[in-house]
């Protein structure tokens, strides 16, 4: 291979010029944006010959900067409301935010819970909120382009304190809707401060119509205290025509519980990368997933755990099932730092295959550094069991629905996880919905 | 679980500071000036004899090598190598290719007999209990005998130099030279093909089953040089052949070049067991010196159930790069891959291997065992992948590796891309695949856990070795102990 200069492209100079005309307005510190921004023209948009976006090229799939959403007036809410539906059921404290902007006439906020804390978090780094400190704290996100992209342009999301000891009962829901007719780009991030021993549900849902080219920059960084305990679910049910890249990033402190799950259903391109990284002793995190494409989509799932400390539990599971022309990726990376003595880590990512033309691509990944450590992994890759489907169908159960019966099985076991029951059977209505459409 | 004890003592038996083989044969050499250019491309060529069609093969390929970079994708970390420091090739004065064993060097005869290499045909059929394999001994660029040839002609099968072969079946090299592993490959397999000196090379004829294990033994002698050898192996229609690679070197406080390319093409129902012991010289305790070694190998199951079977135990070389790949075309066609490779000191591992499925109902099993000492790195790297085409394709893939002390890595990293809803991939770690049943059944037997797990985990390592030929039992032997107790994913 000889030497090529790198021509930029479109996208990545329309970027270059949106920040310097957008870089005046933007709220808060000035400079960590240019740093971030500077990172970014640098590398330019990631392609298959970058390692981590091997299947992601993200140079041929996004063509074109699209410009930032205005925030929206009342009349463009209302309009947004009607694309909302996710967890609506659900008996929560909301956040809403349409086109990356935080919406209060559409929030919930009166039901949060006494003590916590929430703030916009355009007023935070307008301010310079006290715990704005806490943003970038897993530092392997930091070099990522598309954290680093959020991080130049992000104007938007929340800050969330759970104060010491506090038990929150009723899950905390970020409801983020797009809505519109031209194509724009929205850069949110959310930052929930979990301090020591406090326990928190938070749900984010991520909506909009068809046929609305959006393209989400979303970043969720957790700070969890010693003994916290939280639980995230995440649903990713974007229109059809969506480029949706995300970033969740958890710096895990001492006796820490911390489930994840991502549910996609939506976008036609989807990226949701998790960075991880167990700071203090004793602590479990599970990151789990459940991929639901169809047509031309592409969903994928980039997962990075770091144990840094002794002591820690990681579980991965991955379920993804592919219909029609899409393309699943699963690619996981487990470290085990050379003192991370008694690591227990587990990855698996298991797919099926239910069309000629669908495609899977699993890279579970292990790098370990310590001796006295469990640590598995698995993927695998198929389709639908003869054998499963020829008991179901001996059983009078006609073809459609024995598949439906095996794929609901094969998904639960990621959504199961779940504890809070009406969340639970929220995603098993995903799920169901998902396999309806199906037939 | 950290390893048990019996590893840790195996794994420091066969430690770089025990390296064996590490002696040097004062000889008379002859040597091509130092660098490389497009004269001593055409000077090695000169000296093998080539005809023209070769010498532009090299050429065009040298010219397409100034236009590539270094890979530097892999987990491996070593100080860049200056080409024009190296001598490309490098002979055994008055030494041009194999000629009787009588006229061979008796200094030559004595560095085999040392390494244990029977060049002595007489010598070999003494024995009644041990088959008879044939050898094609490379010293440095030259093949230097080759033995048995006469009875294997009776067979119908060519094993020969393969600058032999250019001269004599220059329509059997110039069908297959580069047919699977393109000229243009990757930079160390496009080096090879413009400076290659010599390897084997194996004719299968059609329906033949070849009558005894073929083998060749590369021993690097030569400071400052690099070795480049070319093995191509041909299976015909119907046919089997069994081929072992052994490559040793002398201990030296600069590191040498080893770049090799192999090429295998398994026709209609044909199949090829290809076998490697690779003891190239690690490098001391603290990293100075030892072989790079950066090879290309691959099979092509070009005809319908083909087989070809890669065995590897990778105990040397301080930089290991090679991932034996099988490229599964045929329909039915099976590809394997079995492979141990230990590190201890300063070495660093990056090896793994590739099927490719591209034929219907193509099946392929990979496994690997890894196991990492001292302060050196290990990495599995592994891709499956099933084309679109590829119904049936069936991948089972198991890769374990285990850590002895705390100042060295072990890494996976597999790809698994399936275009295919037909074809089924299986990628796991052994550890979690011992059944509680297995554990039961043992355990009341009145075997403790640890035990159990052993004789579980044995069993199956055993499995892999059994893959080699007999005539690596030897040295397999000593690996046979290892217990994988403690193995991570």
């Amino acid at each position: 291979m000889a030497d090529i200069t790198i021509m930029k492209t479109p996208a990545e100079t329309g970027l270059a010029q949106l920040f310097e005309s957008l870089k005046g307005s933007l709220p808060g510190d000035l400079s960590v944006r240019e740093t971030a921004m500077a990172g970014f023209a640098e590398r330019g948009l990631p392609h298959r010959r970058i390692e981590e976006f091997k299947y992601t090229d993200l140079r041929a799939l996004l063509r074109e900067a699209a410009p930032f959403a205005e925030k929206p007036g009342s009349a463009e809410l209302a309009v947004a409301f009607n694309h909302a539906k996710a967890f609506t059921g659900l008996a929560a404290a909301r956040l809403t935010i349409v086109n990356g902007h935080v919406a209060t006439e559409l929030s919930e906020a009166t039901a949060f819970p006494a003590g916590v804390e929430v703030a916009s978090m355009n007023e935070a780094l307008a301010r310079g909120h006290a715990l704005l400190g806490w943003l970038g704290a897993v530092e392997a996100a930091r070099g990522n382009p598309v954290y680093e992209l959020n991080t130049a342009f992000m104007a938007d999301g929340a800050v969330i304190r759970i104060p010491a000891g506090t038990a929150v009962e009723q899950p905390l829901h970020l409801r983020f809707v797009n809505s519109g007719s031209q194509a724009f780009a929205t850069a949110t991030r959310v930052l929930v401060v979990v301090e020591e021993g406090a326990s928190v549900t938070v749900l984010e849902s991520h909506e909009g119509p068809d046929g609305l080219a959006c393209q989400p920059n979303d970043v969720i960084e957790f700070v969890v205290g010693d003994r916290a305990r939280v639980r995230h679910v995440r649903l990713n049910a974007e229109g059809r025509d969506a480029l949706a890249l995300s970033t969740l990033t958890a710096r895990l402190g001492a006796e820490v519980s911390f489930n994840t799950i991502n549910v996609v259903s939506g976008a036609q391109v989807s990226r949701h990368q998790v960075f991880v990284t167990f700071a203090g002793e004793n602590s479990t995190a599970r990151i789990d997933g459940a991929n639901l494409l169809r047509g031309r989509q592409h969903a994928d799932a980039t997962l990075l755990v770091d144990h840094a400390v002794p002591h820690c539990t990681s579980r991965e599971l991955y379920k993804t099932v592919i219909d029609d022309e899409a393309t699943g990726i699963f690619q996981g990376k487990i470290i085990v730092r050379p003192d991370a003595q008694k690591t227990d880590g587990g990855m698996k990512s298991d797919a099926l295959l239910l069309s000629e033309r669908a495609t899977m691509n699993n890279k579970p990944e292990l790098e370990i550094f310590a001796d006295d450590v469990v640590c598995g992994h698995g993927a695998t890759c198929g389709a639908l069991d003869e054998d499963l489907l020829f008991y179901l169908r001996s059983r009078g159960l006609p073809a459609a629905e024995a598949e439906s019966l095996l794929l609901q099985a094969f998904l639960g076991q990621a959504v199961e996880t779940v504890e809070n029951e009406a969340v639970h059977d929220a995603l098993v209505e995903v799920v169901e919905g998902w396999l309806q459409a199906r037939h | 679980m950290p390893a048990v004890q019996e590893t840790i003592d195996r794994v420091k038996l066969i430690d770089v500071d025990q390296y064996k083989y590490g002696f040097e044969t004062t000889i008379e050499m002859e040597k091509a000036p130092k660098g490389l250019s497009e004269d001593i491309v055409r000077f090695i060529s000169k000296k093998k004899d080539e005809p023209e069609w070769m010498t532009e093969w090299r050429l065009d390929a040298y010219r397409r090598w100034l236009t590539m970079r270094e890979p530097r994708w892999a987990r491996v970390q070593y100080p860049p190598i200056d080409y024009d420091e190296l001598y490309y090739y490098a002979a055994p004065k008055g030494m041009t290719g194999p000629t009787s064993i009588d006229e061979l060097d008796p200094e030559i005869l004595k560095t085999y007999e040392k390494l244990g290499i029977p060049l002595r045909e007489v010598e070999m059929l003494e024995g009644i209990q041990r088959p008879n394999v044939a050898v094609d001994a490379v010293f440095d660029s030259v093949s230097v005998a080759t033995t048995f040839k006469a009875e294997l002609a009776k067979a119908g099968v060519i094993f020969m130099p393969i600058s032999e072969a250019i001269r004599e079946h220059p329509e059997l090299v110039r069908k297959y030279l580069g047919s699977v592993v393109p000229v243009t490959d990757n930079f160390f397999a496009t080096l090879n093909s413009a400076v290659f000196s010599d390897g084997s090379f194996v004719y299968v004829p059609p329906g033949v089953r070849c009558p005894m294990e073929l083998s060749t033994y590369f021993r690097i002698n030569e400071r400052n040089t690099g070795q480049f050898e070319r093995t191509l192996i041909i299976a015909d229609k119907g046919s089997y052949v069994s081929y072992l690679e052994g490559c040793t070197a002398p201990r030296r406080d600069e590191n040498q070049l080893h770049a090799a390319v192999v090429e295998l093409i398994a026709l209609d129902d044909a199949e090829i067991k290809y076998s490697t012991v690779q003891n190239w010289y690690p490098g001391d305790s603290e990293g100075k010196g030892g072989i790079f070694n950066f090879v290309t190998k691959r099979g092509d199951c070009r005809g319908r159930n083909s087989v070809i079977t890669w065995t590897q135990v990778e105990t040397g070389s301080a930089i290991t790069w090679k991932y034996p790949s099988c490229i599964l075309r045929g329909d039915g066609s099976r590809g394997e891959f079995y492979s141990i490779a230990i590190s201890n000191g300063r070495q660093q591992v990056d090896s793994g291997t590739k099927m490719i499925h591209l034929g219907k109902n193509t099946t392929s099993r990979v496994i690997s065992k890894g196991i990492a000492a001292g302060k050196s790195d290990n990495t599995y790297r592994g891709l499956v992948s099933a084309h679109r085409r590829a119904t049936g394709a069936r991948n089972f893939t198991n890769c374990d590796s285990l850590l002895i002390g705390n100042q060295c890595g072990a890494h996976t990293v597999p790809y698994l891309e399936s275009n295919n809803s037909t074809a089924v991939f299986e990628h796991e770690a052994t550890t979690s695949k011992i059944s509680e049943d297995q554990m039961f059944y043992c355990m009341q037997r009145g075997l403790g856990e640890e035990e159990a797990v052993a004789l579980i985990v044995n069993g199956f390592v055993k499995d892999v070795l059994q893959q080699l030929p007999m005539e690596f039992a030897v040295e397999a032997q000593k690996l046979i102990s290892i217990s994988l107790e403690g193995s991570v994913g």
